[in-house]
């Protein structure tokens, strides 16, 4: 290599060296290391908490406002039911047996006794759900929790949370019913019915919160690792 | 046998009443209240206040703060989860810095609570078996809070001894702690205006300015 190629090669390093120098003082603006993509979820997070207190929020609203707590509840417990189901699912590939037996004996239960779902009968002697699912399975196999994502009109998730989702609404039984408007009220009603469910949260939060976006982000994510560890998450690592 | 001088028997009854009554507060003092009976009676009385208030079931939210104020925060120790909210911030505040934040932080924490508790003021609390060694400072009490609607909540309390009682440094709301989610808001706002920024942050927060 002749000696002007050698320079030019040094001062192409020293570019690059300089430029990732920059980009690593950039990203240190990004307290967390579990949420590297913060200013991008910002952006979405603004964008989400716009349509919510245009449409959704109100939706919600009035979902509690108009139909009686008896039907919202019988609504919830069909939608827990399936979740039960899945659940049983993800306790038996975690190789999690109690779990597993649990969640079947619940959706057993309440699908033949509580009429197809609508009440939760193992509640009431006692049979407390697993709460398990796609994204705690991937946890424990192994897989990487990635990214923090703030994703509109959904919440928070991480890649490995949001992988879950996906592959629960891939399963079922929901997307099979053939009639669409039928499906898709289905899906809207569930997706009420949770928002519903969490308007007396987001009051907490309000009054609660310095910074909504890091608040929900970290309610998130202790919320995920207390699900993961069973309710008995190992003590934090202090950051440096 | 010569007889005992009456005085003798007067001093040697007062002695034994001191010795019983000294040992009597050690013995007290000794028998202190365990964490979880405390966190049950407390909540409890809070509970059966709040319920049986009629300003509180019309609906007055300065009176739960009078409740909470008068029977549930002297069992807190704000300052410590203000350290705790804090990290490695809360050694290099002054100490006059630390008590406004100590100050700002506990009202904040009232209101969310207060706010909390009207909304969910009609529900039980099951207490689940405490776990503790004998000589343990730090435990935590579990509890679960059933609801009239939706999943039961389970909210843990993590309570240190003190001299001569314990109290509370965290609430752990469905494996959410309230101290923990702090921290990144105060280490933000720490970096952008200084522990003076976030003791303002925090003022105007309590003050009703709402949070970005």
């Amino acid at each position: 290599m002749s000696m002007a190629r050698k320079q030019r090669a040094a001062r192409m390093l020293r570019a690059a060296t300089a430029a990732a120098v920059l980009l690593l003082a950039g990203c240190a603006g990004a307290p967390s290391r579990e949420d590297p993509l913060e200013p991008m979820n910002r952006a979405l997070y603004q964008v989400h908490d716009a349509v919510d207190t245009a449409v959704i929020k109100p939706v919600a609203q009035a979902y509690i406002d108009v139909v009686p707590q008896l039907i919202r509840t019988g609504v919830s417990n069909v939608f827990n039911n399936l979740d039960d189901l899945f659940s049983a699912v993800n306790g038996l590939l975690q190789g999690k047996l109690d779990k597993f037996g649990d969640d079947l004996g619940r959706v057993l239960l309440n699908t033949a006794f509580g009429l197809g779902g609508i009440f939760d009968l193992a509640s009431m002697v006692g049979i407390e759900r697993g709460n398990e699912d796609f994204g705690q399975t991937f946890a424990a196999w192994g897989f990487p929790q990635g990214p923090y994502l703030f994703v509109p009109l959904f919440g928070p998730t991480t890649v490995r949370d949001g992988t879950g989702v996906v592959v629960r609404i891939a399963l079922g039984p929901v997307g099979y019913i053939p009639e669409v408007p039928l499906r898709n009220s289905l899906y809207g009603v569930g997706a009420v019915d949770l928002r519903a469910q969490a308007l007396s949260a987001g009051a907490i939060v309000d009054t609660a919160a310095l910074d909504r976006y890091l608040f929900i982000r970290n309610g998130y994510l202790q919320r995920r690792r207390y699900l993961v560890y069973d309710g008995k998450p190992p003590p934090e690592p202090e950051e440096p | 046998m010569a007889a005992i001088d009456p005085a003798a028997w007067r001093r040697a009854a007062l002695v034994l009443i001191v010795t019983a009554a000294l040992f009597g507060t050690a013995a007290t003092a000794g028998a202190q209240e365990a964490p979880d009976a405390m966190v049950k009676r407390v909540a409890q009385d809070v509970l059966a206040t709040i319920r049986s208030d009629p300003a509180i079931q019309a609906g007055n939210e300065a009176r739960i703060r009078d409740v909470l104020e008068a029977k549930l925060l002297p069992n807190f120790d704000f300052a410590r989860m203000a350290a705790l909210a804090m990290g490695k911030n809360w050694r290099g505040a002054t100490p006059e810095q630390q008590k406004r934040i100590t100050d700002e932080f506990r009202a904040l924490l009232v209101r969310t609570y207060s706010s909390a508790l009207n909304q969910h003021r009609n529900e039980t609390i099951d207490y689940r078996p405490l776990r503790m060694n004998a000589g343990d400072t730090e435990v935590i009490v579990r509890t679960l809070v059933q609801r009239a609607s939706g999943a039961p909540i389970q909210i843990d309390y993590g309570m240190e001894k003190k001299a001569d009682t314990w109290k509370c440094y965290d609430v752990v709301v469905a494996g959410v702690s309230l101290v923990t989610n702090y921290r990144d808001e105060f280490n933000e706002q720490i970096k952008g205006g200084g522990v003076d920024g976030l003791i303002k942050t925090l003022a105007d927060r309590n003050r009703g300015v709402a949070a970005k």
